[in-house]
C-alpha cells in the first residue's frame, strides 16, 4: 500500500540550531502514529514543515505520492493535510463555534468571488456543533474564545481541525492542560476518529495515553529520528530509555 | 438647505465613501494602511485629466475608480512581502512616493495642481443627491461583504492569518482582495472631489489627509460600518465648528487615534456595544 505521508530527509535549522536532522518516516492510510520525545527535540517544527508553516532547508513530503514540499500551506490543508497548534491559535474575535463554523466552510471561502456572494452558514454551523458535542464542548459554543481554560480551546482546535475534513491530522499535544478525564477521553475521541477513516499523528507527552491508543510509536531526539515501531519494542529500545535519562520526570512522564 | 451646507454634506458624503474603504482594509481585513490618500489622489487626477479632456463623468470616475483600485493591488503585492508593523511604513511610504511623483509631473499640474476641471454637470443640490446614491452604495456594498463569508474570511485574517492559512484559507488573494475594493472606493471618492471642488492640488491627498481618514476608522470602531460613518460626520464638520483645528489636524488626528488605540480599541462600535451588550450574532445558537 503506498504511504499517505511519506516524508525524507527533513533537515531544519533555525540560525545555528539544528531543530531537525536528516528525519524521514511514513505513515500507511488508516494509521494512528504517536510522536514522542524530550521538550526541544524538534516534533513541533517537524510538523510544521510538513504543513509548510515553516520553511526547511531541505525535505521531500509527499502526500498520497503528491510532492507537496512547494505548495503553499493553504494548499496542502486543501489536500486533507491539517494540523492543530500546541500553543493554542483561536481566532479571538470569534466565538468557539464560530471558529468551527469558519473551518466547516473551507469550501465556500476557496475562491473570494465564491465567498463573497454566499451567506448562508446554516450548514457549517450544524457540521460545527455536531464536532463541539463529539469534543464535548457543545454547551462553549457560544462562549468568546476569550478567557475560555486551555482545555476547552484545545478540544475546539481539534474540532475546528476535524472542520476541515483531513485525510491526515496532525495532533500537537492535544491533551496537554487537560484533566486525567479529559485526556482520556479526548484520547478515546481521537482513537475513534481514526477508527471512521481519518489517519492520525499525535504528538503527545502522556505517554500513558499514547500507549493506549497508538498503533506505532515514533521518537525523536536532538533532531533525530531514534526510534521508530511498535509501542511495546520502541519504549524498550535502549537509545529511547538514554533520551529520557537525565531529563527530569516531568519531561520524562508528561 | 443654504449653499454652505450643501458644500458641506457633500464633502461629508464623500469622506464617507473614502472612509468606507480604507475600513474595508483596515477594518475589516486587519492591514493597516497609511497611504490612502494616495489612491484618493489617484482617483482625483486620473478623473481631473479626464474631464479635461472631455470625457463624461460616468467615464472619467469610473477610469478613476479603476487605476485607482489596479494601484491597489499593486502596493497589495507589495504588502504580501512584509510583515504587520512594516505594512505601516509600506504604506505610508506609498503615500509619499504619489505625492513627489505628482509635484514633479508638469502634466500633472506639479504644484499647482490642476484648475478649471469642467463641472459634472449637475447642480450642487443634484450633486449631493448624486454623491448621496454613491454613498449609499458604497455602505450597501459594505453591509453586503461584511455578512458574507468573505467578511468572515477577512475577520480570520484580521485575526491570525497564520492559523486562517493553516485552515486552508488562500490569505493572499483574501489581502489583496480588500486592498482592490478599498482602494477602488478611495478612487471614486477622489473622483468625485475633483468634481466637488473642480480644482486639486497635491497637498489635498498627502499625509494628513490619510492620518484623518485612518482616525475616522479608528474613532468608529475597527470594521464597524455605521461606527466609521458617524465618525467620519463628526471628524469630518469638527473643523468647521472649530476652526483652530485646521491649522492643526496632524497633531489633534494623531492624537485622536492614538487615544482611541490606546484606551478604547473598539471606537464607537466597541463602546455602544459594550454599553447595550450587543453581540455580532454569526452563528449564534441561542
Ligand atoms: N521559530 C523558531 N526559531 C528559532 N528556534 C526555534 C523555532 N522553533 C523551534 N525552535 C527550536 O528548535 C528546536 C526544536 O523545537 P520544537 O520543534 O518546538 O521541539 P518540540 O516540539 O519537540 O518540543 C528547539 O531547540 C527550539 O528552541
Ligand atoms: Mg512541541
Amino acid at each position: 500500500m503506498t504511504a499517505i505521508l511519506k516524508v525524507s530527509g527533513v533537515t531544519v535549522r533555525f540560525g545555528g540550531i539544528h531543530a531537525l536532522d536528516d528525519v524521514s518516516f511514513e505513515v500507511t492510510p488508516g494509521e494512528f502514529v504517536s510522536m514522542i520525545g524530550p521538550n526541544g527535540a524538534g516534533k513541533t517544527t517537524l510538523i510544521r514543515a510538513i504543513t509548510g508553516v515553516v520553511q526547511p532547508q531541505s525535505a521531500e513530503i509527499r502526500l498520497s505520492g503528491r510532492e507537496i514540499s512547494n505548495l503553499p500551506t493553504h494548499k496542502r490543508s486543501r489536500l486533507g493535510l491539517v494540523m492543530t497548534h500546541q500553543i493554542v491559535r483561536p481566532f479571538h474575535s470569534m466565538s468557539v463555534l464560530e471558529n468551527v463554523i469558519f473551518a466547516a466552510g473551507h469550501g465556500r471561502i476557496q475562491s473570494v468571488f465564491g465567498a463573497m456572494v454566499s451567506f448562508d452558514l446554516s450548514r457549517e454551523r450544524d457540521r460545527a456543533m455536531k464536532l463541539l458535542g463529539l469534543l464535548g464542548i457543545a454547551e462553549m459554543a457560544d462562549k468568546s474564545v476569550r478567557g475560555q481554560p486551555l482545555g476547552v480551546i484545545k478540544r475546539m482546535e481539534v474540532a475546528r481541525a476535524l472542520a476541515l475534513e483531513p485525510k491526515l491530522l496532525l495532533l500537537d499535544e492535544p491533551l496537554a492542560g487537560l484533566n486525567h478525564i479529559e485526556a482520556a477521553r479526548l484520547a478515546d475521541t481521537v482513537a475513534d476518529i481514526n477508527r471512521r477513516g481519518t489517519t492520525i499523528v499525535m504528538i503527545e507527552h502522556n505517554l500513558g495515553e499514547v500507549l493506549r491508543v497508538s498503533e506505532r510509536l515514533v521518537v525523536l531526539d536532538n533532531g533525530r529520528k531514534i526510534a521508530d515501531g511498535n509501542p511495546n519494542e520502541v519504549m524498550r529500545n535502549p537509545a529511547v530509555r538514554a533520551a529520557y535519562v537525565g531529563k527530569d520526570e516531568t519531561d520524562a512522564a508528561a | 438647505m443654504g449653499i454652505y451646507e450643501v458644500s458641506l454634506a457633500t464633502i461629508v458624503l464623500i469622506n464617507i465613501i473614502l472612509a468606507l474603504g480604507l475600513n474595508m482594509i483596515t477594518g475589516f481585513c486587519g492591514q493597516i494602511s497609511l497611504g490612502h490618500a494616495a489612491f484618493y489622489g489617484i482617483g482625483a487626477y486620473c478623473t481631473a485629466i479626464l474631464a479635461k479632456a472631455g470625457f463624461p463623468p460616468a467615464v472619467t470616475l469610473l477610469c478613476g475608480l479603476i487605476l485607482a483600485g489596479a494601484s491597489g493591488v499593486v502596493v497589495g503585492l507589495a504588502s504580501l512581502r512584509v510583515r504587520e508593523d512594516f505594512l505601516a511604513i509600506t504604506t505610508m511610504g506609498v503615500g509619499f512616493l504619489f505625492l513627489g511623483i505628482v509635484r514633479q509631473q508638469e502634466a500633472l499640474g506639479g504644484e499647482l495642481g490642476i484648475s478649471s476641471i469642467p463641472s459634472a454637470g449637475m447642480s450642487k443640490i443634484g450633486f449631493m443627491l448624486f454623491v448621496l446614491v454613491l454613498a449609499a452604495l458604497a455602505a450597501a456594498f459594505s453591509l453586503f461583504i461584511k455578512r458574507s463569508w468573505m467578511g468572515f474570511a477577512f475577520d480570520a485574517v484580521a485575526d491570525d492569518e497564520d492559523t486562517a492559512r493553516v485552515l486552508g484559507l488562500d490569505v493572499a488573494a483574501y489581502k489583496l482582495s480588500a486592498f482592490a475594493m478599498g482602494t477602488a472606493m478611495a478612487g471614486l471618492a477622489g473622483g468625485l472631489y475633483t468634481y466637488f471642488a473642480r480644482f486639486i492640488v497635491p497637498d489635498d491627498f498627502g499625509f494628513i489627509t490619510s492620518i484623518t481618514v485612518l482616525s475616522m476608522v479608528a474613532v468608529g470602531g475597527i470594521g464597524s460600518v455605521f461606527g466609521v460613518m458617524a465618525a467620519t460626520v463628526v471628524l469630518t464638520l469638527m473643523p468647521e465648528f472649530f476652526r483652530f483645528i485646521s491649522d492643526y489636524k496632524l497633531l489633534v488626528y494623531g492624537a485622536l487615534l492614538f487615544t482611541v488605540m490606546r484606551f478604547a480599541p473598539g471606537g464607537l462600535a466597541g463602546f455602544l456595544q459594550t454599553a447595550l451588550r450587543i453581540r455580532k450574532a454569526r452563528g449564534e445558537t441561542g
